[in-house]
């Protein structure tokens, strides 16, 4: 029961945290607007390499969290929510065609949703559901500090 | 470019080298060309997933410009056996 209270808190929370970039990026350098008006594929991929670096975890995906507008970008959503990372940067694909493009070219991934750990491609739902049953997403996210929440579950169950 | 699930099976045979190739159109549950593949290749013995999927990915990438979505599942001969007998 608590553990079902949990999941719903956790995702409200994911819902009113990792909204639009403007909402999780500050003004800066890496302001995704401002770099907008530059525009120019190469700034793109400037900002994409910042966008990147500047969360733990960081999705690509069509939607937002809280109503993502594909079934795949839905269960990369869902995988993280399973995990408890509710702190994380998504990106919304379909508010910005520059961004559709020019994440695909950074990744050389020609599908969305992308997932990033630690600045690094991992890949996109497939992968990432793969990497959720193998036990290797608990994995990857303990060596970047963050606990699975499917973890802590499987401990209190004992 | 028609893309169907013949040419993506005799491509990733051909160029893959694949021993075992399965592809579902998934189109209909979607809105656009959409499909499944399972791809069993010697060339994925020792690559982590991320190098699978860029293995077909390259292989198809004129074909996954025109498809809407494609899920796929990469295997080396033993894992298919595997999977098989279990």
């Amino acid at each position: 029961m608590n553990n079902l209270i949990r999941a719903s808190v956790r995702c409200l929370r994911a819902g009113s945290t990792a909204g639009y970039p403007s909402m999780r990026l500050p003004a800066g350098p890496v302001s995704f607007t401002a770099a907008r008006l530059l525009c120019a594929a190469t700034d793109m991929q400037q900002t994409l390499g910042e966008m990147v670096k500047k969360d733990k975890v960081v999705v690509f995906i069509k939607g937002t969290p809280a109503q993502p507008m594909c079934g795949f970008s839905n269960a990369v959503v869902q995988i993280l929510r399973m995990h408890g990372v509710d702190d994380y940067a998504a990106y919304n694909v379909l508010d910005d065609q520059d961004l559709r493009q020019g994440i695909k070219e950074f990744s050389n991934w020609p599908t969305i949703p992308q997932v990033y750990l630690n600045s690094e491609f991992v890949g996109g739902c497939d992968i990432l559901l793969q990497m959720h049953q193998s036990g290797d997403l608990v994995e990857e996210l303990n060596k970047m500090g963050i606990r699975s929440a499917l973890v802590e579950a499987e401990k209190e169950s004992k | 470019m028609v893309v169907t699930a013949e040419v993506l099976r005799d491509k990733l045979l051909k160029e893959l080298e694949a021993v075992h190739v399965e592809i579902e159109d998934t189109s209909p549950n979607r809105c656009a060309a959409s499909f499944k593949a399972l791809i069993v290749s010697c060339q994925f013995e020792g690559k982590p997933l991320l190098q699978r999927h860029r293995l077909v990915n390259g292989c198809l990438a004129a074909e996954l410009k025109e498809i809407h979505a494609f899920e796929q599942k990469t295997l080396t001969p033993e894992q298919w056996e595997k999977q098989k007998s279990q």
